[in-house]
């Protein structure tokens, strides 16, 4: 190709920052691409360009979609809780270094690479968001979910976090303490919940069934069969 | 920069809309520009110069597009920045005459060990720590036009550093192609009231993730 690595670089680079530079006549530049009326549309043209320009390899797409539709989600979480609800040696290697705790059960990589684990307890809570984009652990909970990225959730969650879980139908008293994790580097969090009373006599397998992605991102408590938190 | 992205604090956005049963994608074009963006950044680019495409979006494009429809955008502009491909192109749905032919960076085969790998984003090179634990640091007043981490909620107040991470490439460097700059992030704790003032909990925090560059001694 004509345009080498370097150079990419270098023009991307230098428009970026002539685009921060402009300021508010950054509005000009894009008065041309209006929102797309048919996003779908949009994309396949974009994909057929890259794949014809052989930056893209359609079947790696496929085996993409395929990763986060069907083989990385919250389950992977709700595995490593559990583990940790029925192990205490493991939970102990979890807090201390949860990316490495993470990976003994197979689960690593993209927006993964440096996992931090917040244990939730009678009067502490933890909750966890992005404001500035929606960083969210991918190995252990998948992509995140739409209300995740809202502007609601992103907006509110550090100035009203008690208000937020309220939405969630989660009453937190007074005397708890709220944690909220704004996710602004590359740190990733999950949230490992409270094991529910009345789950004593559970399997492992059990447990992780019980375990919510809501519960690993601090919105939601996990509850048990009996329907006790 | 100031944009509608750093939306920490804001009012008005509504109350959180929860769906039920969520799918992992809502169409299938959601899910192809999903795989595009990271199948084009396996091979160029990085994923602060991905995030701050974002931010470069209008504020009113930034609010009424859908996330995965944002995502599109990005990934054009990111393209026709780099010389990659032309507007024109992306316009017509047509190669330009003489446009070079490329090999795919990221093949079906390398999905598994590419993404089970990531992207790692700490650098093991000796850069002493400017902070420690338990110090009391403030965020400082900075206003980068570019892109920067440091949210404006946190300018300019006080916490206690709970955490040296260790070292990490520096965003507002990295997203505009200008260095790595490597250095600590640390986790900082900041009091709700220090932030919110006397409306909020007394008990609760904000732990916000920050580099050497946006702390000073307090």
């Amino acid at each position: 190709m004509s345009t080498t690595r370097r150079g990419f670089l270098a023009a991307a680079g230098a428009t970026a920052a002539q685009n921060a530079a402009h300021g508010q006549d950054h509005e000009h530049d894009h008065d041309h691409q209006a929102v797309p009326s048919d996003p779908a549309l949009r994309v396949k043209a974009l994909e057929s360009l890259l794949v014809e320009k052989g930056l893209v390899d359609p079947a790696a797409l496929d085996a993409l979609i395929d990763t986060y539709e069907h083989k990385v989600g919250p389950r992977n979480g709700a595995r490593v809780v559990a583990r940790a609800w029925v192990d205490p040696a493991y939970k102990k290697r979890l807090l201390e270094n949860a990316s490495a705790a993470i990976s003994e059960l197979g689960y690593s990589g993209m927006q993964g690479e440096s996992m931090l684990v917040l244990e939730n307890g009678p009067k502490v809570h933890n909750l966890v968001v992005c404001t500035l984009c929606s960083c969210y652990p991918w190995p252990v909970l998948g992509l995140p979910p739409v209300w995740y990225k809202s502007a609601p959730y992103r907006s509110r969650s550090v100035i009203d976090p008690r208000g937020v879980l309220r939405e969630f139908g989660l009453e937190l008293a007074e005397d708890v303490e709220v944690r909220v994790w704004d996710s602004t580097a590359e740190l990733r969090y999950l949230v490992l919940p409270e094991r529910p009373a009345g789950s004593e006599k559970m399997t492992e397998e059990e447990l992780a069934a019980l375990v919510t992605r809501d519960s690993m991102i601090g919105v939601a408590k996990v509850t048990s069969p009996g329907g006790h938190a | 920069m100031n944009g509608i992205h750093d939306m920490g604090g804001m009012h008005g956005m509504g109350p959180v809309k929860i769906e039920k049963n969520e799918p992992v994608f809502h169409q299938p074009w959601e899910g192809r520009a999903l795989a595009l963006n990271l199948a084009v950044r396996a091979g160029r680019g990085n994923i602060d110069n991905s995030r701050h495409g974002v931010e470069l979006l209008p504020p009113a494009d930034y609010l009424s597009m859908s996330y995965y429809e944002k995502w599109t955008a990005r990934l054009e502009n990111i393209l026709v920045a780099g010389g990659v491909v032309t507007r024109e192109e992306i316009e017509n749905g047509k190669l330009a005459p003489g446009s070079p032919k490329s090999t795919p960076a990221l093949t079906a085969a390398m999905v598994p060990v590419t993404m089970g790998r990531g992207a790692p984003p700490r650098r093991n090179v000796p850069v002493a720590p400017l902070f420690k634990v338990k110090q009391r640091v403030r965020a400082r007043n900075i206003n980068p036009a570019g892109h920067t981490r440091l949210p404006r909620y946190a300018r300019g107040k006080v916490g206690i550093i709970v955490r040296d991470h260790g070292v990490f490439v520096f965003p507002d460097t990295n997203a505009l192609f200008q260095g790595e700059k490597p250095q600590h992030v640390y986790s900082v704790r900041f009091a709700a009231r220090e932030l919110w003032g006397e409306q909020a909990s007394p008990r609760d925090s904000v732990y916000i993730d920050m580099w050497d560059d946006y702390l000073e001694r307090a």
